[in-house]
């Protein structure tokens, strides 16, 4: 990005990156000598071995390469691939470990024997595992290389920033290795979806500051004067996660030195700020952001032009601004003021509107190419991904409304939804997105094996079908169960009795599991075999060939 | 403060929202921006 005049070793933004890297070594060497938190200790350690491995290897780089890459070769932009690619590798691999851990996890209730008796494998430090290992790090990966690759191509401007998106890629995964290895040893603040302590929350602001700065650089260069509409819900999801991030995080730690920490916000408000924090990290990280990633595949793949754009430029507005209000449907008959659950309940059923049309805009979009479902498994993927993502948002504003909440709310009808939006609409728009993305940046012609991803695309769809219905059926089940009351007034059931009711719907639950395992093993031995053995693809990329569909 | 806050989400909040999803809608559907939204949306197939 910037000249690297003949008498300096490093660039402007290599200096500034190596910068970043020393004074976290630094930090990370004072707290290892003074710290008598032994997690602390563990992690100011790993700080402080990465830190200095990047900086050592930013110094090779920097000392072995000639000149700066330009922007443009002869006319066309000269692309920023190396840390898409690395966040799409990194995507799958935590995808395997995120998806393997739910597995464990669920098999943990099914038999609780799996605990293993032991501090570290218990569900209360495993569960957190899986959900940021799901969320962050494989949803997360795979949001950074998409938007990376998406604001370039659409902009046609190249990454913005120099080594800076090495470092957001680099410095997000070792967020991610902070976090997980600290539920595992019971460093955690005890918030849902927000666990990592008050250190990883700061380090995870300063890469998460630089990502947003990366997007808008490269959207300030870009050649084409309209922004892309997928661009701009990578934005929104970006520039929200960053506020929501901090408001929620607001903690002052014991010490400089120790791993605990206490939030600034208390009671009642700390619950609004967490459900307004966790709402939110559904809206805009897990359906404003991968519908930026719906917005760009599926026209790419299809061939064919988004359904409408004036749809999706008031499926933008409307979602980013109806959803950041639907939190409270979280705190239902708790000590949250009524009139602010209603609100939050409204604000949810207001959001079948935007959901439903950016749904209907998503699908339409294959009109003239609706054959393509039957050809191609990657199209269908993202198709089916679109169709959950309608399920789950027609039955997230039902659940939301305060008497269907009063069953559903604390049972496993809750899981069966989250996961028909995560297993479903997440997992699949994101495979469909890394099965493109694979032959695009390691210039292949094509994937390895089609058949490979039909066989994923069914074993994953069985699975989830067998985790939903067995979730509706265990939880509806436990919210009747919980209500019961016999003739003279008494609870029908104990608690345990619901638990044991539902041994067979946990064992169904870890078989559809299983499969969406085996579906993901699948994909990463596909994707290892397209980039090691695809058939190269031609000098003029085979994407640049595709036919026009006529006008 | 319930009170003045509670007005003046159902007053003026109600007027903001309204007025902007109009603006939205009259952005999006105007006709003179019907050009560049079409070129817009064959945006992903249009690359080099």
């Amino acid at each position: 990005m910037t000249d690297k005049p003949a008498d300096k070793l490093l660039g402007n933004d290599e200096a500034g990156v190596f910068a970043l890297l020393f004074w976290t070594a630094v930090a990370c060497l004072l707290i290892v000598a003074k710290t008598q938190d032994p997690a602390m200790e563990i992690h100011a350690w790993f700080g402080l071995v990465a830190s200095v491995a990047g900086a050592f290897a930013l110094i090779v780089h920097a000392s072995e390469r000639r000149g700066t890459p330009p922007d443009e070769i002869g006319g066309k932009p000269n692309y920023h691939m190396g840390p898409v690619k690395l966040a799409t590798a990194l995507g799958a691999f935590w995808g395997v470990v995120g998806f393997a851990a739910g597995l464990f996890i669920a098999l943990q209730m099914t038999f609780p024997a799996l605990n293993l008796d032991l501090p570290w494998t218990t569900f209360g430090r495993l569960r957190p595992v899986h959900t940021s290992a799901v969320i962050f790090a494989f949803g997360g990966n795979v949001l950074i290389a998409t938007s990376f690759y998406v604001v370039q191509r659409t902009c046609r401007a190249r990454l913005a920033g120099g080594m800076w998106p090495w470092l957001v890629v680099w410095g997000y995964n070792a967020f991610i290795v902070i976090a997980a290895s600290g539920y595992v040893l019971g460093v955690t603040q005890s918030k849902e979806y927000a666990e990592p302590e008050w250190y990883a929350d700061l380090w995870l602001t300063i890469v998460w500051v630089i990502y947003l700065l990366v997007f808008l650089g490269t959207l300030w260069k870009r050649k084409e004067p309209h922004i892309y509409v997928a661009n701009w819900f990578f934005l929104a999801f970006i520039v929200t996660i960053a506020m929501l991030h901090v408001v929620n995080n607001l903690a002052i730690p014991v010490s400089l030195t120790s791993s605990k920490s206490y939030i600034v916000w208390a009671g009642v408000q700390d619950a609004m700020t967490q459900w307004w924090y966790g709402h939110n990290a559904v809206g805009f990280f897990l359906t404003a952001g991968f519908l930026g990633i719906m917005y760009y595949f599926i026209p790419k793949r299809a061939e064919r032009p988004v359904y409408s754009y004036r749809l999706s430029i008031i499926h933008f507005w409307s979602l980013i601004f109806l959803y950041i209000w639907a939190g409270p449907h979280h705190l239902h008959y708790t000590s949250v003021p009524q009139w602010a659950q209603t609100l939050g309940m409204t604000f949810s059923i207001m959001l079948w509107m935007p959901s439903w049309g950016g749904m209907i805009n998503g699908i339409m979009t294959l009109s003239g190419a609706w054959d393509r479902l039957r050809t191609d498994p990657v199209l269908r993927m993202m198709v089916v991904s679109v169709a959950f993502y309608g399920m789950a948002t027609f039955e997230g504003p039902l659940m939301s409304i305060r008497a269907v909440n009063s069953l559903s709310h604390y049972t496993d009808w809750t899981i069966g939804h989250v996961h028909s939006g995560a297993l479903g609409w997440v997992g699949f728009i994101s495979f469909g997105a890394i099965y493109c993305l694979v032959p695009w940046l390691w210039e292949k012609k094509r994937l390895y094996s089609l058949r490979a991803v039909e066989w994923h695309f069914w074993i994953a769809t069985i699975g989830i079908v067998l985790y939903i219905t067995a979730m509706w059926v265990a939880g509806i089940m436990q919210g009747l169960m919980w209500r019961a009351y016999t003739e003279l007034g008494f609870l029908e059931y104990s608690f345990v009795e619901s638990i044991d009711a539902m041994f067979p719907y946990y064992l169904i639950r870890a078989l559809g599991g299983a499969l969406f395992v085996i579906g993901s093993l699948i994909m990463v031995w596909n994707l290892w075999m397209t980039a090691r053995h695809g058939e190269p693809a031609e000098e003029a990329a085979p994407r640049t060939l595709a036919a026009q569909p006529a006008e | 403060m319930y009170e003045t806050l509670a007005h003046a989400a159902q007053t003026w909040g109600l007027i903001y929202f309204v007025v902007i999803f109009a603006a939205v809608l009259v952005y999006a559907l105007w006709p003179g921006n019907k050009k560049r939204f079409e070129d817009a949306a064959r945006r992903p197939l249009d690359e080099d």
